[in-house]
């Protein structure tokens, strides 16, 4: 059993370009900063080396971080230009009873982030979640599509600017 | 003479009464043989996380409820537990207690609906109405504690709605000693019953390294032999005092982690539910249980995961705070969400009847699925 900032060293002195920082300024939980396109191979060691045994995906959460600058459109509705998104894995290890948080940013104009299906299957359908929800594209992941709303549906509801639309397939939406 | 042999695409659902809810499988076939199956979800979608947004910490209560709605008192704990953790708010012993009773008695309710419906998918009519009976016993307790008999609302964070009515505690002691025969009668009509064997046992066989890659938990993951329980792994409320056993599948009809090993956990588990009744409800403490209740809650900013073990398994919730009034972002992560994606694993190769043994097996509640 490893604590945070144990577990924030070992990856430290293993991947010194992936790994971009701990975050420990919130009391309730140290979270580890990944670069997006390096998860994957982070993902692959903490599950495969034998001290840390990460063989559990409790959760991927895509959130809004809505840090960019408010701006309104030609309408006068509320818009977010540039700032990040993020992504939160949270990982549980069942034999050594340890736990670790890692969180990737992308900037909201362009947020790809590598997927880690082959790593946790479990993973699959959060990821679609975290697209259909956030608008988080994750690169190399195999059936890419929504999940929750329709297939044919426009804009990420959980976005902070989200502006409820006023007509689905030509139909007026009540609210 | 050659048979013309083709692969073809068949519809269940979204209407359809053995998939609990609203859910629309599209099954490859080729004749009997199921290839592929994919799950089509979201027709319950009512996108809570958004709900929770605009909402005060306490004003997301009954939204929950509304997630699994046959372990609502669960799916309330779950989240007074992720904001007590957050404020640090530190809950009364009667609450604790309290808490214990009633997620253990809705384990059961919640159990006997899941094997109840399983012997319905499977064509068993009779257990399905035994166990309503008693299942309407145990809402009936709920009902005098809190007035809901399904969507309580009960468990708030720092405390309880409502004290417990002064019968309470006499009539769970009844219901303990009703319903311990009553599991001896359901082994009686439907586990050991030959038809029901033929039917689950062998069927969907889902080993423990699949299990656990899949992110699968709770009866799911333990039919598959992995004695895994966040009561006692990652033991959260008072669970440490008590003493019940983690049941697993042991292959006693056929391969360890098939359909009848996943059934039969729940099974045994419901009696292990009872034996946690009858040790906490001697020893409820005196007190008040609002005296923890915040009149407004305004968490420091930071963020936090907890997770409790549901009936369906690993019920967790990642709030993330501003340092408002409202939650910056509610992150549920619903156990039937993640089972159901381990469909399409179960099924190949089995035949198309096979199909909803499978998903009665996995035990999946729609509403937390789509949220």
């Amino acid at each position: 059993m490893k604590n945070r900032e144990e577990i924030f060293e070992i990856l430290k002195t293993q991947f010194p370009d992936a790994v971009l920082g701990i975050d420990s300024s919130l009391p309730t939980e140290v979270i580890i900063l990944i670069d997006p396109f390096k998860i994957k191979e982070v993902s692959l060691y903490l599950r495969d080396t034998e001290e840390l045994n990460f063989d559990v995906l409790m959760l991927l959460s895509g959130v809004d971080d809505a840090n960019g600058e408010k701006v309104k459109d030609e309408e006068g509705c509320d818009l977010i230009k540039g700032g990040t998104l993020s992504v939160y894995y949270h990982l549980d290890s069942i034999n050594l009873k340890h736990k670790v948080t890692l969180k990737v940013s992308v900037p909201r104009e362009k947020p790809e982030v590598e997927s880690v299906y082959y790593v946790w299957r479990t993973s699959d359908w959060h990821e679609r979640e975290a697209y259909d929800m956030i608008g988080i594209i994750f690169l190399n992941h195999p059936t890419f599509e929504r999940i929750l709303m329709p297939y044919d549906w426009e804009g990420y509801p959980l976005r902070k600017d989200y502006k409820n639309p006023e007509f689905y397939q030509g139909m007026k939406i009540a609210y | 003479m050659s048979l013309k042999t083709e692969r073809m695409i068949l519809n269940m659902g979204p209407q359809h009464p053995a998939t609990h809810g609203v859910l629309r499988l599209e099954v490859e076939v080729e004749g009997e043989l199921v290839i592929r199956v994919k799950p089509h979800i979201g027709y319950l979608h009512r996108c809570f996380e958004k709900h929770a947004e605009a909402m005060m910490y306490n004003q997301v209560v009954p939204y929950t409820d509304r997630l699994d709605y046959l372990a609502a008192m669960y799916n309330n704990w779950g989240y007074a537990l992720a904001v007590e953790k957050l404020c640090g708010i530190q809950v009364p012993e009667r609450v604790e207690y309290i808490r214990v009773i009633m997620g253990e008695l809705q384990r059961i309710a919640s159990h006997t609906v899941a094997v109840g419906t399983y012997g319905l998918d499977i064509g068993a009519f009779t257990p399905f109405l035994y166990l309503f009976r008693d299942r309407e016993k145990i809402l009936t307790l709920f009902e005098m504690t809190c007035g809901a008999r399904m969507l309580y609302n009960y468990i708030w964070v720092g405390g309880l709605s409502h004290d417990i009515h002064p019968d309470f505690v006499r009539m769970t002691k009844e219901f303990c000693s009703y319903f311990k025969p009553i599991v001896e009668e359901v082994n009686n009509l439907l586990s050991f019953n030959k038809i029901f064997i033929e039917r689950t046992a062998n069927i969907g066989v889902l080993p423990a390294e699949t299990a656990i890659n899949f992110g699968c938990t709770g009866p799911v993951l333990r039919g598959s032999g992995l004695a895994y329980d966040l009561r006692k792994d990652d033991t959260y409320s008072i669970y440490n005092k008590f003493d019940f056993n983690v049941i697993t599948g042991t292959g006693m009809m056929g391969t360890v982690g098939d359909c009848w090993d996943r059934y039969y956990v729940r099974v045994l588990e419901m009696l292990e539910s009872i034996k946690i009744i009858e040790q906490a409800i001697d020893q409820i403490p005196d007190g008040d249980v609002q005296s923890a209740v915040p009149k407004r809650i305004k968490p420091p900013k930071g963020t936090v995961y907890t997770r409790v073990e549901n009936p369906r398994g690993e019920l967790g919730y990642f709030i993330i705070s501003d340092g408002n009034t409202n939650p910056f972002r509610v992150k549920v992560r619903p156990p039937s969400f993640v089972h159901l994606e381990v469909m399409d694993a179960l099924c190949r190769g089995h035949l198309i009847a096979d199909v909803m043994a499978i998903l009665g097996s996995i035990d999946i509640v729609l509403g937390e699925v789509d949220r």
